[in-house]
């Protein structure tokens, strides 16, 4: 599917990626000896520890927070010392739990035998999650070829997750393969995941393993109604990473937004409890067979998306790194980029098919998230729309993986049900008119588009270099990407950062290590 | 006399409007009757269904063109702010700072709460500004600091008061179940609260933000969309001088 048609030299390709291992094997150094609180939780949660107190604060958050003093062992072996020592059975233990019960005022008794319990209770979830991948292969076995390509990307956010499955099924009828439920503004920076279903958000529904369930079944109708296989899609970015993909593995969700930096920069989460953080929910995202996306485009609306497409670039190595990493595969890197130039730029439009093609032809089996204009939109609809499907031509020429489609209101209001049925009618009129242009066109190999390409590559190589040289941790705090700088030891959830001891033990890890690879 | 004005098709007074609405209904005759009727109920006197879509069982998308004879009195109509006051450019609001305060002028600004969304105050603020209008970072004369994304109220305030700052701006993007009016209410009632409201230069910004709203609120000013760093410097410097701030 994928031609050469920018001629882009492998050999700075290949220094990219070898770059990109150098800048993030001291960090993977750093993630190894680490372990954080929500590990350790969802740890727990793939345990099936599950449950939430009167007040709200969720039984591994319980647990975590009363173990804090020995977290360096891995909280599993103590939980499941707690099951051995009192008999009960795991959900009458966790209602004590959360009724007040402090599990670490138990002795630990016989630690092989907790060890052990921990680890058959893992392999249970575990087999969930399998039977979760078995069940989607098998459906996109049933309903293949019938998804569009670029996959159809739709998003909904009422607050209140029984209009959303009103508004995702409207979406999933009218086309979309792809429904995201964003978030609730302020969930990033909460240490706890929400529990049950919910309907109060702040342009956004809170991301809860009930709702993630609710919307499932809702999805899955559509699914059996339409013969198309609809993808699922929340977002782990935050304070709780692991959490949520733990969550997303057990619910059945098909892709993740699970950036290795996006917490670090935008939300300013610590840069270490990050790094170990999305080490860990990738490990569980990939073992669940989820595709990730990653949230390049928030370089471009903090930056100048013309001259700063480099870092775009250097991002999706770095992520491509981090990913590899975690066991993920190719197929599962949703690495993302963004149609954000100024539109009046005399010749964006082929500035913005440049660099899709060149990360088309740099991550060639990667289905690559491409994302609409937000920066440069207003309330002029009618030019957002023409701005939308320009995006939308650039992205089926350049043969994108998952197109999350643009709103003509963006810069006005959450979506009404009209503007994703506007969206979704001209994508598919323009996609659909150009269905086989990827393979009729060719560059010019001395033009404008080709040049920039190369371009473009260069200057992600200098500036890659330049990290390699300085360290990614150091290049943060000089502001070097999206212009903004963080602190090494600054931001939400550094004291959540654990030094594993001697003895850790975590048989979710081990497993998830050992399934992908990586031990 | 009054001037009446109406919507302009292609012809004076022809009050002619393009509307895209939903319904709540599945689509086929009745929709597009219940479309057109809906539209008269609007004050509409003709209205003609053009385009008819499902979107689902249930939801129907229509393009309806109208015509109206409803119209307002054009000399009875005042604006958001004076439109006749030009913003100085960055070289004279340096020169008039120089000129009539002597010192530098200090702007704290953030985007409160839980809002996120910085492009806009990063537009007024930044040296690099928008659309070649440079941020407030760039004028020699001022002393910008912007504290960026989801910064809390009592946060602002008190480097407002470490800092010495002449004026706050406060940038509120997102308006969902009226959290802009929260935040900003919040923001000047803790200020009150303090004795310090007239401390400061109080502006509040965003895409849904109008002068009218943000002096309701009780802020010095409010921008909106179109808004450049050179408005709200504009707006600050006069205003301190007025005043007698210095």
């Amino acid at each position: 599917m994928v031609t050469n048609k920018l001629n882009l030299p492998k050999e700075k390709i290949d220094r990219a990626r070898e770059l990109a291992k150098n800048i993030c094997a001291p960090v993977l150094d750093f993630i190894d000896a680490h372990t954080t609180v929500t590990v350790e939780r969802a740890t727990l949660r793939l345990l099936g520890t599950d449950g939430v107190s009167t007040e709200g604060a969720p039984v591994p958050n319980l647990v975590v927070d009363a173990l804090r003093d020995r977290l360096g062992e891995g909280a599993a072996v103590w939980y499941a010392n707690a099951l051995v020592q009192t008999g009960l059975e795991q959900g009458e233990l966790d209602r004590r739990i959360a009724e007040g019960f402090n599990i670490a005022t138990l002795p630990m008794g016989d630690r092989q035998k907790a060890k052990e319990l921990a680890a058959a209770l893992a392999r249970r979830q575990f087999s969930h999650i399998d039977a979760n991948r078995a069940y989607r292969e098998s459906k996109l076995e049933e309903f293949k070829g019938r998804s569009h390509s670029p996959l159809l990307y739709l998003i909904v956010a009422t607050g209140n997750i029984y209009e959303d499955v009103k508004q995702a099924q409207a979406a999933a009828l009218a086309g979309a393969d792809v429904i995201a439920v964003i978030r609730t503004t302020a969930q990033s920076l909460l240490d706890y995941v929400p529990y049950g279903p919910t309907t109060e958000g702040f342009g956004g529904t809170y991301a809860t393993q009930e709702n993630f369930r609710i919307m499932r079944q809702a999805l899955d109708e559509i699914m059996e109604r339409e013969q198309r296989y609809i993808y699922q899609t929340n977002y782990a970015s935050g304070l709780c990473m692991p959490e949520i993909a733990a969550m997303g593995a057990l619910e059945r969700l098909d892709m993740m937004l699970n950036d290795s930096m996006y917490g670090i920069l935008f939300r300013d989460i610590n840069m270490y409890r990050t790094f170990v953080d999305q080490r860990f929910s990738r490990m569980i995202n990939a073992y669940s067979g989820i595709i990730i996306n990653t949230g390049e485009d928030n370089y471009l609306t903090t930056s100048d998306a013309f001259e700063k497409a480099y870092t775009v670039l250097a991002s999706q190595f770095l992520n491509e790194r981090f990913a590899y990493a975690a066991g993920l595969k190719p197929w599962q890197m949703g690495l993302g980029h963004a149609f954000e130039m100024d539109p009046s730029i005399e010749n964006g439009i082929l500035y913005e098919l440049a660099q899709a093609q060149m990360a088309r032809e740099i991550f060639p089996e990667h289905p690559l998230k491409y994302m609409p204009p937000t920066k440069h939109m207003s309330g002029d609809i009618f030019k957002g729309l023409v701005m939308d499907n320009m995006f939308n031509f650039v992205s089926k020429a350049t043969g994108q993986g998952i197109h999350l489609l643009g709103m003509l209101t963006e810069a006005i209001h959450t979506p009404f049900m009209m503007d994703r049925h506007i969206a979704v009618e001209t994508a598919l009129y323009v996609m659909n008119g150009i269905e086989s242009i990827m393979d009729e066109i060719e560059f010019r190999p001395d033009g404008l588009i080709v040049r920039r390409a190369h371009e473009v590559l260069d200057r992600t190589v200098r500036f890659m270099e330049e990290v390699e040289r300085i360290g990614l941790m150091e290049s943060i705090e000089k502001a070097m990407f999206a212009d903004i700088s963080r602190s090494r030891t600054g931001g939400k959830g550094f004291e959540g950062i654990v030094e594993k001891g001697e003895g850790y033990f975590n048989p979710v890890e081990s497993m998830l290590e050992r399934s992908l690879g990586l031990a | 006399m009054a001037h009446i004005i109406r919507p302009y098709g292609d012809t004076m007074d022809d009050g002619k409007v393009q509307l895209s609405f939903s319904l709540p209904v599945p689509a086929g005759s009745r929709a597009l009757e219940a479309a057109r009727r809906i539209a008269l109920a609007w004050g509409f006197h003709e209205a003609e269904v053009v385009h008819m879509a499902p979107m689902s069982d249930e939801f129907t998308f229509f393009v309806v063109y109208a015509a109206t004879q409803h119209g307002i009195d054009w000399d009875t109509v005042e604006g958001d702010r004076d439109d006749s006051e030009k913003p100085m450019t960055m070289d004279e609001i340096n020169a008039f700072i120089r000129a009539h305060i002597g010192r530098k002028v200090v702007v704290v600004g953030a985007c409160t709460g839980f809002d996120a969304h910085t492009v806009g105050i990063d537009a007024i603020m930044n040296m690099k500004g928008y659309n070649h209008h440079y941020g407030l970072e760039r004028y020699e004369m001022i002393e910008a600091h912007n504290l960026g994304a989801q910064v809390p109220n009592e946060t602002l305030i008190d480097y407002a008061e470490a800092h010495n700052a002449d004026a706050i701006l406060v940038s509120q993007v997102v308006t969902q179940k009226n959290s802009h009016v929260h935040n900003l209410t919040e923001f000047i009632e803790l200020l009150e609260a303090k004795g310090e409201r007239g401390r400061f230069i109080c502006i509040a910004g965003g895409p849904r933000i109008s002068n009218k709203l943000a002096a309701k609120i009780g802020f010095d000013a409010g921008f909106g969309h179109g808004t450049y760093a050179e408005d709200v410097a504009t707006f600050i410097v006069k205003k301190m001088v007025q005043e007698g701030r210095k």
